[in-house]
């Protein structure tokens, strides 16, 4: 019987799916950024294209579990706080290494997403954005008084990181391309999970949550390892802000941070890790440009909005599959 | 194979009592139907039975393990798989995706985190024979939202017989599937029955009695009678409750 050897590929399925190739795209355009901004002469742009890099990677990690496990979480920028604090934190101890505070960050963001997820996932839907919401701001609160890092005043940081004692990020271009290699890491890495076995289960839950617990799964340990997992990513993207401002404050991680990371996923696309990336490029791209064109951008911001949320649902990865860009279901 | 013992259970909601002091013993490898008016409340039964709904008081047993206080994935686990009266699948997998994650149930390794689960060939191959045996191979990569109805009903079935089940309830799985369909579905049953323990729930009365050992008809919540099809037919007290609504018991 031939059809036993067959892949659960669609046979006209292409090789590389339209989730890498798009994300593939992005990374080329990053790539040749900074280049083309020095030609320019707005070098200013590499420190703005380092913070689009961070947000990139947070409204990713926010995609894996509200577009993948259809876990709206409204707290998220909690976890950018905690990996923006893990610099301050372990830099007033003379600890400088990137990898040091990565892991410090993903050692603290576990520890709070492994306890605030196993509380938020007993609820569901409006219940789950509120639980969220609520446990966003408990950190939020906590940082305002945390009065030896600044308290609301936050912390300017006297140097950037090192990478292993060398001053990879010292110049503007340095942390860049640096940020850039996380984001093209950590992208490999969703992309990965995403595609195992844990990662059909996920979407599974959010597919049908009856279904899978009566094929034998138990929805709630699948949940909270993504959550987790999105949460320590988040994290990395609050060190690379860290780093691209040099100061840290508990704004970082105001719900209105948290909104911005669903605007930015909403806006990409919901569950295609690309799509979230290409939602932060325009969301902080807008922001840029109608911010110098008027101070009442935001309200430009909304209209924007508004009028994608209506006219392409599935936000910019929608539009591109509508427009024949990139090939896939609507 | 393993019989299925139900004793004594109870239910209601509110001051509605669904599931009436029911007892059954199901014989391992007997396909037993469950027959009844609608409101009977056959898929609360069966609800029952699968642990997704707990019973009041009574008991549910696989073989001598009385199974009424697991959650429906321990019943799993234990050989207990159901299909839904209603299409519960996952529209955004196809036919071959939404087996193999039974396939990948059944295996208990679902914590890992990079291998591509779309490539691994023992997933695939086993969710094919499930998908065969349902007679729904060739449309194995449709997106399970694009399947006809009927199609639905075969996916259904598919998953059920991909997590390895001892025990197979099947709510009715010809709901909605007409003519020539439901007799190539029948024929697929057929083939099933004796490799299973089937507690079936059908209104299509030629399935029933096609494929039956034994009938148990559920009227207001209570078992009024258990016997071969034959003899169901011919009691008065089944045909009082039945058949006083203009239908024949063919």
């Amino acid at each position: 019987m031939t059809y036993m050897t067959a892949s659960a590929t669609h046979p006209d399925r292409p090789v590389l799916s339209g989730r890498v190739k798009a994300a593939l795209v992005l990374f080329i355009l990053f790539a040749l950024m900074p280049p083309l901004a020095s030609a320019l002469n707005d070098p200013f742009y590499v420190l703005i294209g380092t913070r689009i890099l961070a947000y990139a990677i947070a409204a990713m990690a926010l995609d894996l579990i509200l577009g993948y496990g259809a876990m709206v979480s409204f707290g998220h920028a909690a976890y950018l706080g905690f990996g923006a604090y893990a610099v301050a934190i372990l830099q007033s101890y003379g600890v400088n290494d990137l990898i040091l505070q990565i892991l410090f960050a993903v050692a603290i963001s576990a520890i709070f997403a492994v306890v605030t997820g196993a509380i938020s996932l007993r609820t569901r839907g409006v219940y789950f954005i509120m639980i969220t919401l609520a446990f966003g701001q408990m950190a939020f609160f906590f940082f305002i008084s945390f009065s030896a890092y600044g308290g609301d005043d936050g912390v300017a940081l006297a140097q950037r990181s090192t990478v292993l004692g060398m001053d990879l990020l010292g110049t503007d271009y340095g942390l860049y391309y640096v940020s850039l290699a996380l984001l093209i890491a950590l992208f490999a890495l969703c992309h990965r999970i995403v595609g195992s076995r844990f990662g059909r289960v996920l979407t599974g839950i959010r597919e049908n949550p009856t279904r899978i617990e009566a094929i034998g799964f138990s929805p709630f340990r699948y949940q909270l390892i993504a959550f987790v997992i999105s949460g320590c990513i988040t994290a990395i993207a609050g060190v690379v802000l860290a780093n691209q401002a040099q100061f840290v404050s508990p704004a970082f991680m105001s719900w209105h941070k948290s909104g911005e990371l669903i605007v930015m996923v909403v806006l990409g696309g919901v569950g295609n890790l690309a799509g979230p990336i290409a939602g932060a490029v325009a969301a902080l791209l807008l922001e840029e440009w109608l911010d110098a064109l008027s101070e009442h951008w935001k309200l430009y911001f909304g209209i924007f909005l508004v009028l994608m949320v209506l006219f392409s649902p599935h936000g910019i990865t929608g539009l591109l599959k509508k427009m024949g860009i990139v090939r896939g279901q609507q | 194979m393993t019989s299925l013992t139900v004793t004594n259970l109870c239910k209601s909601f509110g001051a509605l009592k669904v599931t009436d002091d029911v007892s059954l013993s199901v014989e391992p490898g007997e396909l037993h139907a469950i027959i009844g008016p609608n409101g009977a409340g056959k898929t609360t039964l069966i609800s029952q039975l699968s642990g997704q709904l707990h019973c009041d008081s009574g008991s549910v047993a696989i073989g001598d393990r009385d199974i009424s206080r697991l959650t429906m994935p321990e019943r799993v686990k234990l050989g207990l798989a159901r299909s839904f009266q209603i299409t519960s699948v996952l529209p955004g997998f196809t036919a071959l995706e939404n087996v193999a994650l039974a396939v990948q149930a059944r295996e208990g390794s679902s914590f890992r985190f990079f291998g591509k689960v779309a490539d691994e060939a023992r997933l695939n191959e086993a969710a094919m024979t499930a998908l065969s045996e349902a007679g729904l191979d060739r449309r194995a990569h449709v997106l399970a939202r694009s399947l006809s109805h009927g199609e639905h009903r075969r996916l259904e079935l598919a998953i059920a017989l991909a997590t390895q089940p001892k025990i197979l309830l099947l709510d009715e799985p010809l709901a909605g599937v007409g003519g020539g369909d439901a007799e190539g579905f029948v024929a697929n049953l057929q083939k099933l029955k004796g490799r299973f323990t089937i507690v079936l729930i059908e209104h299509d009365m030629d399935a029933v009695f096609a494929l039956a050992d034994r009938v148990s008809v559920l009227v207001y919540g209570s078992i009024i009678a258990t016997g071969t099809p034959e003899a169901v037919r011919n009691d008065p007290e089944v045909r009082a409750a039945y058949l006083g609504e203009e239908e024949e018991l063919v």
